[in-house]
Parts: C-alpha cells; structure tokens; sequence
C-alpha cells in the first residue's frame, strides 16, 4: 500500500478543526455567565482564534511546510492497534476489569505485531508467557505495591 | 551552603533504594530507543501519589538524570539514540564501539555524563537560591508575564512552526480552563462527566507523551527490528579514567556549553549535544578524526546533554517556568503534592527542595557507577521489539491514568488526548507547547484575576499589565522569542527552497 504526501484538504483540515473548536471557544467564553468566570478564556479564544486563522491561511496559500499527514499505509498498520486500543479504554477495562483487558491486549497486540508470524507453536507459547509475566508484574506495581483499586469486571 | 544540611534525607533507606531504584530504571529506560526520558517520567508520576514528597521527586530525578545518560548505551552499541539528547553521542560512539572499543566508549561517555552532570547540579545548587531571592520581588503581573512567556518560548523553539507552536500552547491553556472555575465557582466547558474535576495535569501528561509513541509503533505495522547489538569487550576502568582526564578541553567545552544552554528556556539537550559537539570538533587539533570514532566528539556530547540537566531546572524552581517537556513533567510531579515551585519554594519546603537537589547530585555518581554496569543489560533491552514495547507502554498508561484518582474518566481523557495528540503530532504540532499551557495556565489564570483585580483598584488594567521595568522586560522577552523563532522559520524555509533548486 502506497503512503502518498497528504493533500492540500488535510493540511487545511487540522488548522480548520482548530478553527472551528477556537471559534465555539470564543462564542461560548464571550456569552456565557457569569462573565468574570471566563475573563481568562475570553483572551485565551481570542489569541486562538487569530492564530487559527493565520495556521488555515498559511496551510491554504501554501505558506506552511507540508507535515507527514496521515496517509493509507499508516492508517492500515495502526488500524489493528487502535482498534485494541479504543476497545479497552472505552468499554473492556470497565466491563472485563484491567487485569483481564490488559492480558487480552496485550497478547493480541503481540501477536498483530510480531514480525515473525503466526506458524509457530513455540512463538505462541512465548507471547502467552511474555503477556501473563507483564500482566503479573502490573498485578505486583498497582495492586500489591501501590493498592490500586482497579475495576474488576466481570471476569477478574 | 544551606544545602550541606538536608544532605541527610538523601541517605535514609528509602531515599537511596529510590535514588537506585531510579538509577537504573532510567538507564535501562533511557536506552530503549521510543522511549522518551519525558516520556519515562511521566510514566513514573503515578507511583509518585503514594510517596512523600521529596521521596516522590529522588525517584523523578533520578529517572530524569539517567534516562538521558542511558540514551548513550543504544547510541554506542545499536547507532539508535535512545533520546534526542544522544544524537550526538552516535557519531563517535557507534564509530569506536564498531572499531571493537565499545566498553572503553561506554566508560567514557558515562564518566563524561557523570562529570557534566555534577557541574551542572552544582550550578543548580549555587544559582537557584540567588534567582530564588530575586524572583521574590515578583507581583501578579509580572508571574502572569512569566507563565506566558514560558508557553511562548516553549512553543517557539520546540515547534517547527512559530503558528503551530503558540496554538498548541493556547489549546493547552484553554484546556486548563475546563473544570469549575477557582474563584466563582462557574462551570466552564465540561463537554462530559469525565471533565467534571477539570483535567487531571498527569493523565495529560501520560496521554499527550505516551500514547502518540504506542500509536507511532503500531503505525510501523510488523517491522523486523533489524538491530544488531555489538558485543562489548572487557576495557579497565583507570584506562578510560586516565584518557578522559587527558582530554580536558572536550570535557570543558561539552560541560560549559551544556550548562549554559541548559538555563535557556525551551533549548533542550539535543541542541546542548550537537552544538558541544561542533564546538569541541572547531577547536580540536584533530579536526579530521571527529565521526571516525574519536573520544573527543563522545566525551563533549555526553558531557553536554547531562550538565544540561541541573541547569534546566533553575528556571522551573525560581520561576515555576520548567526549561523543557521533562522539567514540565517534573512540575506536574510537584504540583500533586501540593507543592508550588518559586519564589518561596526554598523558604516553605526547604527540605523538600534541597533533599531533591542534593538526590541529583548523589544520583549522578550512581549513574556512573551503575551505567558502567547495567550497559550490558540496557542494551539487551533496547531490542525488545515495538510489539511487545507498544503494549506494555499502553497498559501502563492505563494502569498510570487511572491509579492518580482511581477515576475511569482520567481514563477516558488520557486516550482522547493521545489520540489527539498523535493526530497534531503527524500535522505539524508539538506536545511540549500544550502541556506547558496545561500546567501553567493555572498559574497565568491566577494571577491575571489577581492582578486584574489590583488594577481595578489602581491605574487601571493597561498600566498595571504593561508598565514598569519588569514587565517591560518580560513581555520584550515573549515578543523576542516569537521574533527569533520567526526569524529562524523564514530563513529555514529559503534554505530549503535553495536545496530544492539546486
């Protein structure tokens, strides 16, 4: 998969959102009330706001120095990763609890990610190995060491 | 010499099992290349929460001071810069380890870090009580003028943008704002039950510095780590410790040149280590040999990036301006204790600020004693491959987000920001700008309301803001920043339209 250099629509698009959030910033720091409450966010938008302009208009006229981007390659190697990633923040670590979120991550982001491949028994075994030692470890730190109280799910 | 009193508290058994702990912790982190020493103390913060304050701090600043020193081992034996300030470390180093002196450039560029890195403490010891006295003479305006400048330098000089810079300080800074305002109690931009309390400054952190590098690993996809670690030769010690003290120019000039870049805000030890290294190579007779694995360019460049270390704290302890992204980090760690570095931080917490700095200079001694030993070991290290560093790197930050407040939503704003910060990061934007106006707008927030409240009852907003000599000299500071890095922007962009031609 090829990773083209990123178009002139997503070098804007950064600057833009930015834009966009700068100028909700402002509207709401200007309206809200009680007015003394945002005296500070009204100068904070405002800078925003002009900086924001001047990034859009510096990514439009070809001013700024084109960034990496994110392109199709990235996209594809990170989808599998992020996907964990979201999965656990948002919705495993509460349901199945940390200990248990963090074991299953941490052996399927292994296992995506080895170069190596899958055929081999004894590379399962070793990723199995590698992710119940790390996830013991963690157990030790958080749990024993510092008496962290994590959720604890449904199955942990 | 109040120091010499607090000496003590270095040497209780907890300290020292913390000072040794963090010793080789960074070393060993320092030398895994993605990861950051910002990064590494970040991570450390959340085991932070349940120590005393001083303990907390040996623990950070011990991982501070080696984690750089540890960045030498992955640039010497792997050619891989374990972090920024180690760049130059691989010219001449990686050259003498492939020349079968790997052991003798360890040795060097640990007694080199370890003599830099006392210098630097030192100055720390001898300038920041002065700048401390002197900082008391300093109003609410003149803290306001401060705290921005801070986010300005930061976010000029760290930032291949002067535009990109300022605005991720500015979203940093209106990031602060969320939460229940200080003074009247008003709700301000809680989009989510999650920002309820405001954001949580070491979530932040561990998002905006951690999460970007898991996602960049994982946007590698499945990359062999084709690194060759080269096996080290046994090398006596006094040899290396007689050759270094032959070579004292390139240890004078790496120790001066990190001391005095290590005091300039926002100049981290990337810039200290490549600009020892041109230095020591200008006035070198041996010109030719620098980047053929000549010690001279080794010794300068790891005495530069540690004494830059002690230095880039004196402006975070006077002023409670952190010089870089890891001194910024090591105020996140000062702030959860409750402990607000400035003026008054050596009256209030004497014990706390001294025990800390007197654990830097004891840890720079352990750094070397250790690092001539734990090389090996964080060599092997610096070859675990990205799929197993990414996910443990992500269940710690999860692990470390969590366990601040016990809370799912430091959590939930953890991700976001990572995930929003790796998106800025591939568009030009920089993380250090955004977490300088996280924890220091607080403080401009402060005293902007402090001082706009005096002004109200004085000459008036304008006067009180923009008159008198130092705030004159603040703001010519923040306008001189911004001017510079313009400056520096615009000649970049004709050098490179002039590559582009040729």
């Amino acid at each position: 998969m090829r990773d083209d250099a990123p178009g002139k629509l997503q070098q804007v698009g950064p600057s833009a959102a930015i834009l966009v959030l700068a100028a909700m910033v402002c509207w709401i720091s200007y309206t809200a009330e009680p007015a003394e409450a945002f005296l500070f966010p009204k100068l904070i938008s405002t800078a925003m706001l002009a900086l924001a302009l001047i990034a859009v208009f510096n990514a439009v006229s070809g001013i700024a120095s084109p960034a990496p981007g994110i392109g199709p390659r990235l996209l594809y190697n990170a989808a599998a990763g992020l996907a964990v990633m979201l999965v656990a923040v948002f919705w495993a670590a509460k349901s199945l609890g940390f200990y248990a979120t963090a074991l299953a991550s941490f052996f399927l982001l292994a296992w995506f990610y080895d170069p190596s491949g899958d055929r081999s028994l004894r590379r399962w075994l070793v990723r199995g190995a590698v992710s119940i030692g790390f996830v013991l470890v963690l157990y030790g730190l958080f749990a024993l060491l510092l008496r962290v109280q994590t959720p604890r799910g449904w199955l942990m | 010499m109040e120091f010499l009193l607090y000496f003590g508290g270095v040497f209780t058994p907890l300290s020292l099992t913390l000072l040794i702990g963090g010793t080789i912790g960074g070393l060993v982190l320092g030398a895994t290349p993605g990861l950051s020493p910002t990064m590494a103390v970040a991570l450390l913060i959340p085991f932070t929460f349940h120590l005393a304050p001083e303990h907390g701090l040996i623990l950070l600043g011990a991982a501070y001071t080696s984690t750089v020193a540890g960045g030498a081992v992955s640039a010497i034996l792997l050619k891989i810069p374990g972090a920024p300030a180690n760049i130059a470390t691989a010219l001449d180093g990686h050259a003498m380890a492939k020349k079968g002196h790997g052991a003798r450039a360890l040795q060097l560029s640990f007694l080199a870090s370890g003599v830099g890195g006392v210098l630097g403490v030192l100055l720390l010891i001898f300038l920041t009580p002065v700048l401390a006295q002197w900082a008391l003479a300093f109003g609410p305006s003149h803290l306001f003028w401060l705290a921005i400048l801070g986010v300005t330098v930061i976010g000029t000089l760290e930032s291949g943008s002067v535009v990109k810079g300022l605005l991720s300080g500015c979203i940093g800074l209106w990031l602060s704002t969320i939460g229940f305002d200080d003074f009247q109690g008003a709700e301000r931009f809680i989009f989510h039950d999650a920002l309820t309390g405001g954001i949580n400054v070491i979530a932040a952190l561990i998002g905006l510095f951690a999460i970007p590098q898991v996602i960049d690993m994982f946007a590698k996809g499945r990359e062999t780590a084709a690194v060759q670690a080269i096996t080290v030769e046994r090398h006596p010690l006094r040899r290396s410790i007689r050759e270094i003290l032959r070579l004292p120019r390139a240890l004078s000039i790496g120790t001066a040149v990190g001391s005095l870049i290590g005091l300039i805000p926002g100049v981290g030890g990337q810039i200290a280590g490549l600009v020892a290294y041109d230095q020591s190579r200008k006035f070198s007779p041996d010109k030719a040999k620098f980047g053929t694995g000549h010690p001279e360019g080794l010794i300068a460049a790891e005495s530069a990036n540690n004494a830059m270390v002690g230095p880039s704290l004196v402006p975070l302890l006077t002023l409670s301006i952190p010089g870089s992204p890891t001194a910024a980090v090591l105020l996140g760690g000062l702030l959860i204790h409750g402990i607000f570095p400035g003026s008054d931080l050596f009256e209030n917490h004497p014990k706390v600020a001294w025990t800390f700095i007197n654990s830097m200079l004891v840890g720079q001694v352990l750094m070397v004693m250790f690092g001539l030993y734990v090389a090996g070991l964080a060599a092997q290290v610096a070859r675990i491959p990205p799929s197993l560093m990414a996910p443990g790197v992500l269940a710690l930050s999860i692990f470390g987000a969590y366990s601040v407040q016990q809370s799912m939503g430091d959590v939930y704003v953890m991700a976001a920001l990572g995930l929003m910060m790796f998106a800025l990061q591939r568009f030009g934007f920089s993380a250090a700008p955004l977490v300088l106006g996280l924890i220091l707008g607080p403080i401009a927030e402060g005293n902007y309301i402090q001082g706009s409240m005096i002004a109200g009852a004085t000459d008036g907003l304008f006067v009180y803001f923009f008159g008198g000599a130092l705030n004159i000299v603040l703001i010519s500071a923040v306008v001189l920043s911004i001017a510079y890095s313009i400056r520096m922007e615009v000649q970049a962009r004709k050098l490179d339209k002039r590559g582009e031609r040729a």
